[in-house]
């Protein structure tokens, strides 16, 4: 059985290297995996979706709506834009991080209120933490990928040293130490 | 050992695999990083060319010389090399050569959703399409023995779900071809009307014995399941429908997309109740298939516009789709904005307040003409903003020379800008050219060009002085204004759209993006001196936003460029310590 995980966010918030890291882990574990991207114009601080999928064998690259078990999401608002592709009885794993995108910006929109809430309210499972504050307690506001990765590794049935160490894999030398605590206290 | 890679790096895998030794690219989602990850491998020579017309060229020549050769883009960059592509069809190669082109299916990041299919139709040249990644390492090793063997170009066609999708793939070992010395050849390779008229019945005949080839050949193959339903499909498609369908569907994969053999598929429709094509954009193989006297589903089911996914199919053809969660609110859209700091900020908002005619071109200073800036008011292709405005004030005359400008990138005007600027300076027309120097090619990641000063490989290398090339090409005003600075680029656009003859403004600071690029710290907004009047927010910058009626500055965006501090009248909006 195919599993699906979707990371969602705003152009530019680091989605490439949670799935990177998704991508690599799961190869390791010995399932067919597929990683499909965005590139392009569409980074430019737009809405983008990755999607991971894993399984004995992986034909798609995409995830399609009602299927993704797992939808992590780097900003509030993104989450429920993509509400719809969550499975039935799937979880949102999301930061609470509110970015205003170029319709509130120049206030022919406002921010939708409670997103949180409405999204419990449709029956999904909802993990919700602030993980900017978390990632600038391990150090750097840019480990916001990693904290969120250690929450979703908590679904996961794989050892944490398997995270663990393929973190130290795929990072640069110098940052480990601070994804290491930002994947801990995602986790914790 | 097995590794997840994306399309386009295994592309890239297989070239080296193949012993591919030339390569020469311009870059264009989502081809660009089968060039980039061949830049790794430092027994290949790689370049960047000014453009797609350039690159073909340069691998030709390569190719001739007797090494193995490839040049990359994307489908609307086929249009721009069409002209070598369909006379080295003719010419044939003396080593391979290979042409990545890739289509855009869903527009991510494209002006229009051309199926490239048509080209190598059009060309009469082979064209594979891989449908992952470890077929896309496979199909470009095969794509140079086709080549060789068959004296023919070979395109691989990839789209943005195989290209930017990363699966699994076990690399191979780097094995060198045979030498192939060159030797001279006026019959073969001077396509001049005498020569060619005799190359063209080897074309033909070479279409016909590679549409006999595609009967049984590694590209092309048949998965019989249930016999009631037969699945015709390509690329990414064929993934679509393995998830749709798994066994219950008999499915012939098309790898050999032109030419369609014809054997294979009247066996298969042959064996199968009913018969369906699955392929996105254009009916080609629907077509090719009615053609054959076939019965298909195709086209009257599937669409020709957007991408395709598993639900879409499975929707059409009655299989059941997840259930799903309905949204009951209208979100806010999230479109792409210019970045925090973008050196292409300033000068759009001049030309918004100035109310200039702004005629755009291929970049990321496309979305100059979103909301709030709405600066823009055409965009057509690679170098169009240069050409289109000569002609706009040639029709216009006065009328419009005194408010039209072309805005156009570095990149892009060393692509196709300067031809076009060529003719203003020629057929003089008053016209006022904007080039939008950010010193790099910026949409797609970063690649360096001809005025930039680095390789590839961000080595220095040979650099086009944009003023000096402008004086040359006959234009005596060229000025060069720092579009941070929002009363020089209003004044001298002012002066420039005044001046009785054409003119080129460069506006010159490099993209925020760029690693050597130092930012100041992030502004502080004075909530005490803000009254909410929103002038800040004219320029559209996503660092600035309005909270409890007053504006606030996102910390993390913001790189201190100063643009909208110039805006604000009560000094609110502070730079920030260093």
């Amino acid at each position: 059985m195919t599993k699906n995980v979707m990371i969602v966010g705003v152009g530019g918030q680091g989605s490439l290297l949670a799935s990177k890291l998704l991508g690599h882990l799961l190869l390791q574990e010995g399932y067919d995996v597929k990683v499909s991207e965005v590139h392009g114009m569409s980074q430019r601080g737009g809405s983008v979706v990755t999607y991971v999928r894993f399984g004995e064998k992986v034909y798609s690259p995409v995830i399609d709506k009602g299927s993704a078990d797992f939808i992590v999401s780097f900003e509030q608002l993104e989450a429920a834009r993509y509400l719809e592709y969550l499975k039935k009885g799937g979880r949102i794993v999301t930061n609470i991080q509110q970015i205003d995108p170029m319709p509130v910006i120049i206030g022919a929109m406002s921010y939708p209120e409670n997103l949180i809430e409405k999204m419990k309210e449709k029956g999904a499972e909802v993990d919700a933490m602030d993980c900017l504050s978390l990632a600038e307690q391990a150090g750097t506001s840019k480990a916001v990928n990693i904290v969120l990765m250690g929450r979703l590794s908590k679904y996961f049935d794989i050892p944490e040293e398997k995270w663990i160490e393929a973190i130290k894999q795929l990072v640069p030398q110098k940052v480990v130490d601070i994804n290491l605590k930002a994947f801990a206290l995602g986790r914790a | 050992m097995k590794q997840l890679m994306l399309g386009n790096q295994a592309f890239a895998r297989g070239l080296y695999e193949a012993g591919c030794s030339f390569v020469s690219s311009y870059p264009g989602t989502p081809s660009t990083e089968v060039t980039e990850e061949i830049a790794k491998y430092d027994e290949i020579y790689s370049e960047w060319a000014p453009n797609e017309k350039v690159a073909m060229e340069a691998a030709f020549g390569a190719c001739l010389a007797g090494k193995r050769s490839f040049c990359g883009m994307k489908h609307v960059g086929l249009n721009v090399a069409a002209d070598p592509l369909y006379t080295c069809s003719y010419t044939g190669v003396n080593a391979g050569m290979v042409i990545c082109v890739a289509d855009d299916a869903g527009m991510h990041s494209s002006q229009n959703e051309q199926d490239s299919r048509h080209h190598a139709i059009a060309a009469k040249v082979p064209m594979i399409e891989p449908s992952d990644s470890a077929e896309a390492l496979l199909f470009a090793k095969l794509a140079y023995e086709l080549s060789e063997e068959y004296d023919t170009p070979v395109i691989m066609k990839m789209c943005t779900r195989v290209a930017h999708s990363q699966s699994v793939v076990d690399p191979g070992e780097r094995v060198m071809p045979a030498e192939k010395p060159y030797e001279k050849n006026i019959a073969k390779y001077v396509m001049m009307p005498g020569n060619a008229i005799k190359r063209h019945p080897f074309v033909e005949e070479r279409m016909k014995k590679l549409a006999e080839y595609g009967n049984d050949c590694p590209f092309n193959r048949v998965e019989m399941g249930d016999t009631s339903i037969g699945i015709i499909c390509d690329s990414t498609s064929y993934m679509y429908v393995k998830e749709v369908f798994g066994e219950k569907a008999s499915i012939l994969k098309i790898g050999l997309i032109n030419p369609l053999p014809t054997d294979i598929i009247k066996d298969f429709a042959s064996k199968v109740e009913k018969l369906v094509v699955v392929e996105e954009l254009d009916p080609i193989i629907e077509t090719h298939c009615k053609q054959l006297g076939l019965e298909v589903t195709g086209k009257d089911a599937f669409p020709i516009c957007g991408e395709f996914s598993q639900n879409m199919i499975a929707e059409e053809v009655g299989m059941p789709v997840p259930e799903c969660v309905k949204r009951d609110e209208a979100l806010p859209v999230r479109p792409p904005v210019m970045c925090a700091g973008c050196p292409h900020r300033g000068m759009f908002y001049t030309l918004s307040k100035n109310k200039t005619t702004v005629l755009g071109d291929i970049g990321c200073y496309t979305l100059g003409a979103v909301a709030p800036l709405n600066s823009i008011e055409m965009t057509l292709c690679m170098g169009a903003s240069i050409s289109a405005t000569h002609g706009f004030n040639k029709a216009q005359g006065k009328e419009s020379e005194g408010k039209t400008v072309a805005v156009i990138g570095d990149s892009t005007f060393m692509h196709s800008g300067m031809t076009g600027l060529a003719n203003i300076a020629y057929n003089q027309s008053n016209s006022t050219v904007i080039i939008l120097d950010n010193s790099i090619t910026g949409m797609t990641g970063h690649q360096q060009n001809p005025t930039t000063g680095f390789n590839i490989k961000g080595d220095p290398a040979g650099k086009i002085d944009l003023e000096a090339l402008c004086h040359a090409m006959g234009i005596n005003r060229v000025a060069v204004v720092d579009p941070y600075d929002l009363a020089a680029c209003d004044k001298v656009l002012k002066e420039e759209l005044a001046a009785e003859e054409p003119s080129v403004i460069i506006s010159r600071r490099p993209c925020a993006l760029l690693k050597t690029v130092k930012h100041k710290k992030p502004l502080i907004a004075d909530s005490a001196k803000c009254v909410g009047c929103k002038s800040c927010m004219k320029i559209g910058c996503p660092a600035i936003s309005m909270k409890n009626g007053k504006a606030a500055i996102d910390t993390t965006l913001c790189v201190g460029c100063g643009v909208c501090q110039q805006l604000c009248k009560l000094d609110a909006l502070k730079a920030g310590e260093e």
